[in-house]
């Protein structure tokens, strides 16, 4: 990977983030960023071949419910109440099908 | 009985056993603590204490009635704003959840409150526990007690301060790459991280799963020992919750002194780290010497490369955690979206504080397509070599001692522009997460300008009593559990 890669390409990241940033942000951020990342370049002086990557304290196998047994579960006025708008029981969006 | 709000546990249980005083009359202690204090602390971003004195009356009617619920009933116990108490706000000191009530308790909340425990306020944080400094709140800063001008350290600033300035017996933080015991060390408190899947997460606003526990903060290891005590144990609705034989931490502090061996790693007193700390802290492991333990020098050669690997995996997991955040079910939703796609995007960019957005970037970035491997995979691999560094030192210790943080106290501003030295702030505690082990930091002297120095000890997993029981016996011989800072 050359060096050009590893630079951020703000724009693209936050389109995937789903993060709308200003002018400024993206400004200030990129050259934080890149700093931060030329920082991690440290681990490229490990060598890594045959280590099991982890991805957990303690090993995490699936667990199972016994069965699926009804539990208590909020109500509808709770998660009403939650939403930012709603409208008969239903949380309004902006229209997403055109 | 002026002093309450600076007791401990275990003698103020005493008092409202003998009825010396009520669980009124001591939470009112703290409110009036609190009152006085906090327009110069702001530990809390919110707090009722019409609801408290409630909580304190239903336990005095537990008392009177001969049905009282233990060793925690009618003790006031601050909480973080991160964890969810049925009925109060759960914000995370971010705008983004500004109005948001949770609807139900944590598993850690539901245990305190079976022990008869008031749930006390909402302590400030940096914004979804993403700092060292609580400046990152969006609620304000929260000052460390012992000068004004400096941080408390962070994220859990506010559970720290609270402890230190008496306006709370005991908090409940979380720590995800120091969280507890970085602030507790600047704040001159005992912050205990458990061993990952100890303490159930149910209710804990997740930041980065594989790394967050919730801990006590108290300004003695006893008290610590109790709280932790009172929230551990298997949680089904937690699926790393780990099913393990429940123990008194509280009553091993008291069996016969057993002299451990105590491992120094060479790699945690090099560069970087402040004179008076390094100074403190060598103090600190001579006394031990001098009272027996053995101490064996060790080292942990990845050390240096657990802050990349860190902000790699953390940043990864907060990325997809905080995704949730989206303004639609519930969440800040922004006004000016015209379509779904600029809903997500503006209420994200309107609800978030600027490290958070720092931190989503990074997370998204190095998990995105082309470099995955190079960042995130090879983080999860170094990772492992970091839990072997300390399965080989744990072969040949009990407990490990290290400083918890390489500097005291900093003053405000003094690192905001200034991300990664933020970052490195970190150093010496998030290998502890990572490895998923126990630690605690614990008050071993106080520098020329007056600041705490903390120490930190590490466990083995499950090793809490050793590590409690290391710091107990430190504790019990010098002073520095009695110094309190002048506000």
């Amino acid at each position: 990977m050359s060096e050009s890669d590893k630079q951020i390409n703000i724009d693209y990241v936050a389109q995937l983030a789903r993060l709308e940033l200003s002018d400024d942000d993206k400004a200030k951020l990129s050259g934080q960023l890149n700093d931060i990342l030329q920082y991690f370049e440290k681990l490229n002086s490990v060598d890594v071949e045959g280590i099991e990557p982890m991805a957990h304290a303690h090993k995490v196998d699936n667990v199972w419910r016994e069965g699926d047994e009804p539990s208590a579960v909020f109500s509808k006025d709770v998660l009403k109440a939650m939403a930012p708008e709603s409208r008969e029981d239903q949380v309004v969006v902006p229209k997403v099908v055109e | 009985m002026s002093d309450l709000f600076y007791s401990d546990i275990s003698s103020l249980n005493q008092g409202l056993e003998s009825k010396a005083f009520s669980a009124v009359e001591l939470m009112q202690s703290v409110i009036d603590r609190t009152d006085a204090v906090e327009a110069k602390i702001n530990a809390f971003v919110d707090r009722d204490a019409e609801d408290v004195l409630k909580q304190a009356q239903a336990s005095d009617e537990r008392r009177a009635r001969g049905e009282s619920l233990g060793a925690f009933d009618g003790i006031p116990v601050g909480i973080k704003d991160i964890l969810a108490v049925k009925g109060q706000s759960l914000r995370c000191a971010s705008k983004m959840l500004d109005g948001y009530r949770s609807p139900y308790d944590a598993t850690c909340i539901t245990k305190l409150k079976e022990a008869g425990a008031v749930i006390w306020g909402r302590l400030n944080m940096d914004e979804f526990a993403m700092g060292s400094s609580t400046e990152n709140s969006a609620f304000g800063v929260t000052a460390n007690p012992w000068n004004l001008d400096y941080i408390p350290g962070g994220s859990s600033g506010g559970s720290a301060a609270a402890v230190s300035a008496g306006e709370a017996i005991v908090t409940l933080g979380t720590d995800t790459g120091g969280s507890i015991r970085q602030p507790a060390a600047l704040c001159g408190v005992v912050g205990m991280k458990p061993t990952y899947g100890l303490v159930s997460r149910y209710g804990l606003v997740a930041f980065a799963s594989s790394l967050d526990q919730v801990g006590p903060l108290s300004r003695n290891v006893k008290d610590s020992a109790l709280l932790l005590e009172a929230i551990t144990g298997h949680d089904p609705l937690d699926s790393t919750s780990l099913n393990q034989p429940k123990v008194s931490y509280s009553s091993a502090l008291d069996q016969p002194r057993k002299k451990m061996t105590l491992g120094v790693p060479k790699e945690f007193f090099q560069q970087g780290i402040d004179q008076e700390i390094k100074v403190a802290v060598e103090k600190a492991i001579d006394w031990y010497r001098s009272e027996g333990y053995a101490i064996e020098e060790i080292s942990l050669p990845n050390s240096e490369l657990c802050v990349p690997v860190y902000y790699i995996i953390a940043t990864a997991e907060a990325s997809s955690n905080l995704a949730r955040f989206d303004g639609v079910r519930y969440s800040h939703r922004s006004k000016d979206a015209e379509n779904i796609l600029e809903l997500f995007s503006k209420s994200r960019g309107e609800g978030f504080g600027e490290e958070v957005k720092r931190r989503i970037i990074l997370g998204t970035y190095v998990l995105s397509s082309g470099y995955y491997d190079a960042y995130y995979l090879r983080a999860q691999k170094v990772r492992s070599l970091i839990r072997q560094d300390f399965e080989q030192a744990f072969a040949k210790v009990d407990a490990i001692i290290t400083p918890t943080s390489p500097t005291p106290a900093f003053k405000r501003g003094e690192k905001n522009n200034d991300p990664l030295a933020m970052y490195l702030n970190d150093i010496y505690t998030i290998s502890v997460n990572l490895a998923g082990l126990p630690a605690l930091s614990l008050p071993v002297g106080m520098t020329q300008n007056n600041l705490p120095i903390g120490m930190q000890i590490i466990g083995k997993a499950f090793g809490e009593s050793d590590i409690l029981t290391v710091a107990h016996d430190f504790e019990i011989n010098h002073e520095y559990k009695n110094m309190r800072p002048t506000i």
